[in-house]
């Protein structure tokens, strides 16, 4: 692969990776979440791909077939049957509306490159000149998580944060040594078994699992 | 040499698979406190080996031990033992109340052995990213012990638990992922690029700036496990809702196991950026969490949240400690460490007794406990007076080393606001510990039940363990002789040098 089509196919994987966090602000169906969550999971296998093609790395094609079965296959079809379950499928109260949500990602993206500066002047290339997308994914999961009430919708918020991470890992040095990258993708994957089966308590003690309810302790 | 290094965490993980295959029984009931005692014991060792020697790494450089991890051993030894001795008469509490079942009490059994082995693992790592790995997994382990009640409450503060800690421990891994993009640039090779040695060893070629935003992002990641402000909201529910020996262990030493992961990071920041940097994030959350704590301890109503709002005051004395810096500073905090994880475990293991007994968490519902029970209420009086930093106990020694440190480091101001913030809370628990052991009951005799007082009466083997939990406290306090060498030589270490 020259270098143009490396840089363009680059860019390609990073913009629907992006792409995918914003319109995840725009939705409010939680199944449309799920399914942008699938999308951006396959996004960010393409984007290792594309690194390992280019740096004829087998062992991170590898790694790419396993972010692809884990993030855009086995983590959605958790989400989904954690979904069924629940029986919920909107989003009903946000607390900031659509406009004002797409306002603050703007904002946090400019935000995501004003920070991230350093980080490019210390290895100008075409990846590590998309690491401030990678970073601005990290700051929509985290409004996601800190604006949305579903317990649903802010497990698709860590999981954004969590697309973003290793996004950025990867973009920066073709990923940390990959023991503790597994270990990364290990502990999601119990982090969000963990809260899955606290989904289905909290239905059991609330009746629902809006986060809203959550009114037993506080000071 | 190997089986030294592997026993703190080989002992309670094969408790956990002993838990796993024979379930809890009056057989099996004193396993865990057995491997906390070897692992305490193998901590003691590994300590009298490395002390004015050098570090040891096994395992192809995956484990590694020097005097501080060496101390953060025993730390974790001590508070074990004291937990899990106290766990039999707890489960049986639990039992009786019909709280628990052979089900929930196996799960139990084995969920805190793997996790005082995840936190073994944790102190005893050669690298950022083990370490790392190794605190996640606490989280994960946890999640089902704080959850352990399956009430309402129980569950909302696991789901908060676990969202806030993984949002927290997510963002100390771009920090860890940004460290090692700079260590890389410096020309290690990226398999070691994460190592404790090599990373300090070429700390001064690190780039600044990326630095600088990867320290941040690991001091605020890790801080949200320690339970410093900002980041703190997770602490007074989990502490709360989960079992009282699991509170104690949580409380004790994985708030000081995170914040030794601070200390870790604060040594390569030192190394890379000159001490100001971390000092000055050290100090924003240090005063943040002494006046969050201060103000939400004037007002509480419930005995298990004041102490878990105590647990985030004295983590802001650790990282004003740790600001200083000087040597002193960091033997203080270590020493602090050790009193505060004895004295809140002996504190959340009474106020568990006490919640079994009464059924209710209020301080009203605990009025006059001297008289009721006297026992009970002389661990947790004492106990409290200990976490206040009352003479004889270490916990007075250790806060004047650090205060004394901080003035002579130019940080006069900060540990003057400090002790502002310490004399208000001074004021608030002593009055709430006056009402809860010494104030006039507002129920009427009548209607008085004569159970609560046989169920206020302490077990044997759970009044020995909190006994010898206040006891260890004050003769450290008297003399840190036993320690002495080993404070010294770990000191150096946090010290960078």
């Amino acid at each position: 692969m020259n270098e143009t089509t490396y840089v363009q196919l680059l860019d390609l994987a990073c913009g629907v990776f992006l792409l995918a966090a914003v319109l995840v602000l725009w939705r409010r169906r939680l199944a449309a979440i799920v399914r942008l969550f699938a999308i951006q999971g396959a996004a960010l296998a393409g984007l290792v791909a594309v690194l390992a093609v280019h740096q004829h790395d087998a062992e991170l094609g590898a790694v790419a077939v396993g972010i692809l079965l884990l993030r855009a296959i086995a983590l959605p079809i958790l989400l989904r049957r954690a979904l069924q379950a629940a029986g919920e499928t909107r989003e009903t109260q946000p607390l900031v509306n659509v406009a004002a949500s797409l306002l603050a990602a703007a904002v946090l993206a400019l935000l995501a490159y004003a920070v991230t500066q350093p980080v490019v002047r210390l290895s100008p290339s075409p990846a590590s000149h998309a690491v401030p997308v990678a970073v601005t994914v990290l700051l929509l999961g985290f409004f996601v998580l800190v604006t949305r009430h579903r317990a649903l919708s802010q497990l698709a918020g860590f999981l954004l944060m969590d697309n973003g991470i290793t996004a950025a890992a990867f973009l920066t040095t073709a990923g940390v040594p990959l023991v503790v990258e597994l270990g990364v993708s290990f502990d999601v994957l119990l982090a969000v078994l963990v809260l899955q089966v606290l989904t289905t308590r909290m239905r059991a003690a609330f009746g629902s699992t809006d986060l809203d309810e959550l009114r037993e302790l506080h000071d | 040499m190997i089986t030294l290094l592997l026993a703190p965490i080989a002992l309670p993980a094969l408790a956990a698979l002993g838990y796993t295959v024979l379930g809890w029984q009056r057989r099996t009931a004193w396993l865990g406190t057995l491997a906390a005692a070897g692992s305490l014991a193998s901590g003691i060792a590994l300590a009298t080996i490395v002390t004015g020697s050098r570090p040891r790494t096994v395992l192809g450089g995956l484990l590694r031990v020097d005097a501080l991890s060496a101390y953060m051993v025993i730390v974790i030894g001590a508070i074990a033992v004291l937990a899990m001795a106290a766990s039999p008469a707890y489960l049986a509490g639990e039992f009786a109340a019909g709280h628990t079942n052979a089900r929930t009490a196996r799960r139990y059994g084995t969920l805190t052995q793997a996790f005082i082995a995840a936190m073994n693992t944790a102190v005893l790592a050669a690298s950022l990213g083990v370490l790392w790995a190794a605190i996640e997994a606490t989280t994960i382990l946890t999640a089902f012990l704080v959850g352990h009640r399956h009430t309402r409450g129980s569950v909302e503060a696991a789901w908060k638990y676990v969202v806030v800690c993984s949002v927290g421990i997510a963002l100390a891994f771009l920090g860890i992922v940004l460290l090692n993009y700079a260590a890389v640039h410096t020309g290690l090779p990226a398999a070691h690029a994460m190592d404790w040695t090599s990373l300090t060893a070429n700390a001064h070629a690190l780039d600044h700036g990326v630095t600088r935003i990867a320290v941040a992002l690991l001091v605020l990641g890790f801080g949200t496990k320690t339970g410093l402000a900002p980041m703190h909201a997770w602490l007074p529910d989990a502490h709360s809702q989960a079992p009282a020996p699991v509170s104690a262990l949580m409380s004790g030493v994985l708030l000081s196991v995170a914040f030794y992961a601070i200390l870790r990071v604060k040594v390569i920041s030192d190394a890379a950026l000159g001490g100001g940097f971390a000092r000055t994030l050290l100090l924003i959350v240090a005063l943040a969490s002494l006046t969050v704590a201060a103000a939400l301890l004037l007002a509480q109503r419930d005995y298990k949240r004041m102490l878990a709002y105590h647990s985030i005051e004295h983590m802001g004395l650790l990282a004003l400690g740790a600001a200083a810096g000087s040597q002193l500073a960091l033997a203080a905090v270590l020493l602090h460490v050790l009193g505060h994880g004895l004295a809140k475990a002996v504190l959340f293991l009474s106020a568990g007794h006490l919640h079994q007994a009464l059924g209710s968490s209020h301080i009203h519902a605990v009025r006059g406990l001297a008289g009721r029970a006297p026992l009970l209420a002389g661990t947790l009086g004492v106990g409290l007076l200990a976490l206040l930093g009352l003479p004889p106990f270490s916990l007075f020694a250790s806060e004047l080393g650090m205060f004394r440190a901080g003035f002579a480091a130019g940080l006069g101001w900060a540990v003057s606001l400090a002790l502002l913030s310490m004399l208000v809370i001074f004021a608030a628990v002593a009055s709430h510990a006056g009402d809860m052991l010494l104030g006039t009951r507002t129920d009427p005799p009548a209607e008085r039940d004569p159970a609560s007082a046989v169920a206020l009466r302490l077990p044997a083997t759970a009044a020995a363990a909190l006994l010898a939990g206040l006891a260890t406290c004050a003769v450290l306090g008297v003399t840190a002789w036993p320690l002495r060498a080993l404070l010294h030589a770990a000191a150096l270490v946090a010290a960078g040098t």
